[in-house]
């Protein structure tokens, strides 16, 4: 392969990943509301299209002509700054997230990631500390207190669950010894899944993850009832819909994410013993991945209906003194199993 | 003196709060399967009750006439001020009617008073409560509007008759 080659095929697979997300959002929002409905006996938005499908792009349109709004008071750079970080930070952190084995297409061979880089699981973490600047930013430079607030308890919770995060994904990387996702999910063929073998560090990874993308039970960074709408009070039009956009990127990557490092992403267990045409396995193994990651945002949307939301001590200390310990004593037990067991 | 227990401590399964949350999940996901309690409004429309207090309406025998005698009991009761009754002679001997009956629909909190109050049975409550206008004016309500069949009000009669 040639580097013109590689370029092209490369713009062909962000291409596919960037449209294949926004669709994602587009039918999480879509399926958020409707799943709502079903949990309160409703039957959700039903009027646009055929069972209301094409409802996320009516709320689209929509948002995009209302009047975009800058308050006087705002810090006008940092104002229209802040959704591009957030929008940024959501969509470039899906490019190391494989979706499927190898597959060779017209001759080249080639790999279903954007980019297989060595350092992965690094990129990720280094891109979702970066998305806190975006809420930050989009709280001070709205010149409201209820912006502000919203803005600073986002920063402390991202920043207090980052730390449990990254020990449970040291667990994972002690396992496959390696930081490169393709790498994480390889090492996790047959039943050898992260979340079997190491429980405790998948619930403390879940519960952070819900941390990180401020969703409920964890959404005090836009806790309707005391903040307004936290972060995004003052942000209106296209770039309030660049926040919601955000937000629901932000929940395709950690459920894409959580699948990568802790349910075998592609992997199916023991499918190469059925006897399958190449072809045909690895069409189940790209399925699988596409249904794991659905069921995870299910469980995304169905826990936002369930829980009511944490007050903002007990959200500290199930950060720092449940699941950072939580988090410590997953590593000691994989250290434990690859001593004992040589895994 | 040992440290009371209270009843809302929580052990440490309760501080866990897994089996509640689970508890809660699985509720959650019990009723998305139950049956849904919306109607889908244009195409179903809710069939109220006898109870039910739609707009005021004045009953009409089937002869054409109305029953009300404007007493103006109802105009008086009214806590919204929003009926106007005029009253005018009738032929017969000692007999009356309304000349103009008028609702203000936008000043109407159908509280059913009227109809409480009414000597005659002439004024209820009805089924109606789709009621629309485009300007202040098609909110008044005349004669014309407020007049309704006998045959179409037989329920919420009858329920009068039976809890008043």
């Amino acid at each position: 392969m040639n580097i013109w080659e590689i370029i092209i095929i490369s713009l062909i697979k962000i291409l596919i990943i960037v449209v294949m997300l926004l669709l994602t959002v587009a039918y999480s929002v879509y399926f958020e509301r409707k799943i709502s409905a079903w949990v309160q006996n409703r039957v959700g938005p039903n009027r646009v299209g055929w069972l209301g499908l094409l409802q996320p792009f009516a709320d689209v349109f929509k948002l995009l002509f209302k009047e975009d709004i800058i308050p006087t008071a705002a810090n006008k750079p940092l104002h229209t700054l802040a959704p591009f970080i957030a929008l940024f930070v959501a969509f470039s952190t899906y490019a190391v997230i494989p979706l499927g084995p190898p597959v060779e297409l017209f001759g080249y061979k080639i790999n279903l990631v954007v980019a297989d880089v060595n350092i992965g699981i690094l990129y990720v973490l280094a891109l979702t500390s970066l998305g806190v600047y975006g809420i930050t930013f989009a709280g001070w430079s709205s010149g409201s207190k209820y912006s502000l607030l919203g803005g600073i308890r986002s920063s402390a919770q991202m920043i207090s669950y980052e730390v449990s995060m990254g020990f449970s994904i040291a667990g994972v990387l002690l396992m496959s010894q390696s930081l490169s996702p393709v790498k994480i999910v390889e090492a996790q063929h047959g039943w050898m899944w992260n979340a079997i073998l190491q429980p405790i560090g998948f619930i403390t990874f879940v519960v952070s993850a819900f941390a990180e993308t401020n969703r409920l039970p964890f959404d005090l960074p836009e806790a309707e009832p005391e903040l307004v709408g936290g972060y995004h009070t003052e942000y209106s039009s296209f770039k309030f819909a660049g926040f919601f956009l955000a937000e629901y990127a932000n929940m395709a990557i950690a459920s894409a994410l959580i699948v990568t490092l802790y349910l075998g992403g592609w992997q199916v267990p023991y499918i190469e013993k059925l006897g399958l045409s190449y072809t045909l396995t690895t069409i189940i193994q790209i399925a699988s991945m596409f249904l794991k990651i659905g069921a995870l945002l299910f469980f995304f949307i169905w826990v936002r209906w369930s829980i009511p939301r944490f007050r903002y001590d007990q959200l500290m200390s199930l950060g720092w003194k449940v699941m950072f310990p939580l988090a410590l004593v997953n590593i000691i037990w994989v250290a434990a199993l690859i001593m004992i067991f040589n895994l | 003196m040992p440290v009371q227990k209270r009843k809302k401590d929580l052990n440490i399964f309760g501080k866990l709060y897994i089996p509640e949350i689970v508890k809660g999940m699985a509720l959650t996901l019990k009723s998305m399967f139950r049956p849904n309690v919306t109607l889908l409004y244009p195409e179903v429309r809710f069939d109220p009750p006898a109870s039910y207090r739609g707009r005021p309406v004045l009953v009409q025998e089937p002869n054409g006439t109305g029953r009300c005698v404007a007493c103006g009991l109802c105009a008086r009761v009214c806590p919204a001020l929003a009926i106007e009754v005029q009253a005018a002679e009738t032929e017969l001997e000692k007999e009356r009617y309304p000349q103009k009956f008028e609702i203000n629909m936008l000043r109407c909190i159908f509280c059913g008073f009227c109809e409480e109050v009414c000597p005659e049975e002439a004024i209820v409550m009805s089924k109606d409560y789709e009621l629309v206008f485009a300007n202040r004016n098609d909110a008044i309500y005349g004669k014309d509007k407020l007049l309704v069949p006998i045959d179409n009000l037989r329920a919420r009669l009858e329920f009068l008759r039976k809890f008043k």
